[in-house]
């Protein structure tokens, strides 16, 4: 299967984020052929292209924006997820930083659809250069009157404003998102209430993922049928992936849904580092569970697929792991990490990912027990299902992952104080 | 002697822009404290008070999104800020090494601020979202990455001048 360029057509094409070159390749078209439809057409349309939620969840598109009540009497709002914290994921920087014409075209078609005349782009406080380039492109999307009171001289009004983040991964949890942008520390919320129904400033709002949304411009302007049969049958058309770690070529590579994994790696990936073998695969961001490199054999790379196989295709984030890496090691740096970002409402995750990020640096450090590693377990068991977000979840699934399918490696390092990895990589300091 | 905190016009009239892009008050408060930070370099605790007030937001309410936040300074940080990113794609690709040699380069441990001002720097637990030139640092506003241990060494040098080191 090829590569396809449905969203990274202009990756490293400096002039695609000026607003007139994008419409002399006929950019805004398709938000212009969207205003011309009803917005229940656009909907159904997406329904039909079987786009899937790229932040991570992977929820159909379609659906999610029928759940918004059409006769509420209070405003609706979009909700841009641009907080790309998800480790191993960088694809939405790319899309902001060298088309954010598309993701402002997307913006226009999802609110046209939903009836939403304000539309907001959270945005991680680190990606300084990538909100620069998207505020750039709003600002002259104004001038241009694609923005304003009369979007592309239509009778239709939208404004669409950029949130910063300040630093906390948790706002890339949708109700953590919704939080921060009201200016609070970004605690997620309780569901139900879901967001369609009560989301930002007590309004029923719809989120969605940067790429999710810069998808549309081309599902409008060809067919639904057409993006679904370029995927599988439950996953429709393409998605870019994040290729990195132990890669000869780490970076952004769009695929259609059901793309080996094989070939990602080892076609436009190069190959595993230093050519020595896989080790194991990070397939969705790090809260995916690892595959070993015999899962990933003849693995298509789609949401049902890697569900079937007994982790997520997430947040597209693929991280790749040669046989120079101990897996204590590597749990530990990812345990580490939600550890730190818990925020600390709900009891199983504040503490069990403090537990679970001491246990292992105690067995790195070479004061493991054996029972260790049944405890380990037991407090992943425990921190799934029980909590206010799926943060939780998402430390407890690497754990049981890496514990049960590289078991040998978390016992040696008890038994004997240290790493039986040849070759390994620099320890944890 | 506890100095005091205001905007300068400019950002005073920045301010009353981002107050007109949400429906309640509260929510500017992000974009506010970013705003301080811009014109202070980080945001002492008069800024509290002043934001406070900017937005009828409690003072208690501005210092804990201040603290949940990792990105607000809430002490002079050095002239040029370092972030090394020690999350997994990083790891595999050499961030220890990068944050030792960065941590004796300066002569402070993460958290801390070089002699003389130059650099602060921390070692950061969170993907930075640039895994593709792991490993990588963000100094200031800008992602650094594929970094040997002379590429940082330059990197420095160009920032802050070697005598500033
Ligand atoms: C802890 C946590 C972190 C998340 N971080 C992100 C993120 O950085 N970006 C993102 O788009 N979605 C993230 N999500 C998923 C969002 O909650 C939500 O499902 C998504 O933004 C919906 O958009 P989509 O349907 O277009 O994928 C995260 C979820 C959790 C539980
Ligand atoms: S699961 Fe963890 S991150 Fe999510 S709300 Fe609870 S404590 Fe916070
Ligand atoms: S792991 Fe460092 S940028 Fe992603």
């Amino acid at each position: 299967m090829p590569i396809v360029d449905l969203v990274s057509k202009h990756f490293g094409n400096e002039k695609a984020r000026d607003l007139e070159w994008y419409r002399q390749q006929g950019g805004y078209q398709a938000a212009l052929k969207a205003l011309e439809m009803e917005p229940e057409e656009v909907t159904e349309k997406v329904m039909r292209s079987n786009l899937r939620g790229l932040g991570g969840a992977g929820f159909p598109t379609g659906r999610k924006w029928t759940f918004v009540p059409k006769d509420s009497g209070k405003p609706n709002y979009l909700a841009v997820n641009a907080d790309e914290a998800e480790p191993g994921t960088f694809k939405d920087k790319y899309i902001m930083t060298w088309d954010p014409h598309r993701l402002i075209e997307g913006i226009i078609i999802c609110c046209w659809a939903v009836d939403i005349h304000t539309a907001y782009v959270y945005i991680r406080g680190e990606y300084v250069r990538p909100f620069e380039r998207l505020r750039d492109a709003v600002r002259q999307a104004y001038e241009h009157g694609v923005l304003g009171e009369q979007v592309l001289g239509k009778d239709f009004q939208l404004d669409v404003h950029i949130h910063r983040g300040a630093g906390a991964y948790i706002c890339g949890e949708e109700t953590g998102l919704l939080e921060s942008l009201e200016g609070k520390k970004g605690w997620p919320r309780l569901k139900p209430p879901f967001p369609a129904l009560v989301g930002a400033f007590g309004c029923p709002t719809v989120i969605n993922n940067v790429e999710t949304i810069s998808h549309l411009p081309n599902i409008i302007e060809k067919s639904g049928v057409w993006f679904a049969s370029l995927g599988t049958e439950t996953s429709g058309g393409s998605r870019v992936f994040c290729l990195s770690g132990h890669v000869k070529k780490p970076g952004v590579y769009e695929l259609t849904m059901g793309t080996p994994m094989r070939e990602l790696i080892y076609e436009h990936g190069g190959g595993i580092l230093d050519d020595r073998p896989l080790k194991a695969v990070v397939p969705g961001g790090s809260s995916a569970p690892v595959l070993t490199a015999a899962e990933c054999e003849n693995l298509p790379l789609d949401f049902d697929s890697l569900a079937k196989a007994g982790s997520m295709l997430g947040s597209g984030g693929v991280m790749v792991l040669n046989d120079s890496v101990c897996m204590v090691e590597a749990l530990t740096v990812v345990t580490h990490f939600y550890a730190h970002e818990s925020c600390g409402q709900c009891t199983p995750c504040r503490e069990g990912t403090g537990w679970l990020d001491r246990i292992l640096h105690r067995i790195v450090e070479g004061g493991g027990r054996m029972q260790d590693i049944e405890v380990l377990l037991n407090i992943a068991e425990n921190m799934q299902g029980t909590s206010i977000c799926a943060l939780s979840d998402a430390a407890a699934l690497p754990v049981q992952s890496y514990v049960t399918k590289f078991k040998h490696e978390f016992e040696h390092h008890v038994r004997h104080k240290e790493c039986d990895v040849a070759g390994r990589q620099p320890a944890l300091a | 002697m506890r100095e005091s905190f205001e905007f300068t016009r400019e950002n005073l009239a920045e301010f009353e822009d981002i107050l007109r892009r949400y429906p309640v008050k509260r929510a500017a408060l992000l974009p506010t404290l970013h705003l301080v930070q811009e014109q202070h370099g980080w945001v002492p605790a008069e800024a509290e008070s002043y934001v406070s007030h900017l937005l009828d937001v409690p003072v208690v309410d501005v210092r804990e999104v201040l603290t949940f936040y990792s990105l607000y300074h809430r002490r002079q940080p050095g002239r040029h800020h370092i972030r090394v990113c020690m999350s997994l794609s990083c790891w595999l690709r050499g961030a220890t090494r990068l944050k030792k040699h960065l941590g004796e380069k300066l002569g402070v441990p993460s958290g801390g601020v070089s002699e003389g001002g130059a650099f602060s720097w921390e070692a950061v637990a969170d993907c930075m979202g640039a895994c593709e030139i792991a490993p990588m640092v963000q100094l200031d506003k800008d992602y650094h990455g594929n970094l040997s241990n002379e590429d940082l060494d330059r990197l420095l040098e160009e920032t802050g001048g070697p005598r500033e080191i």
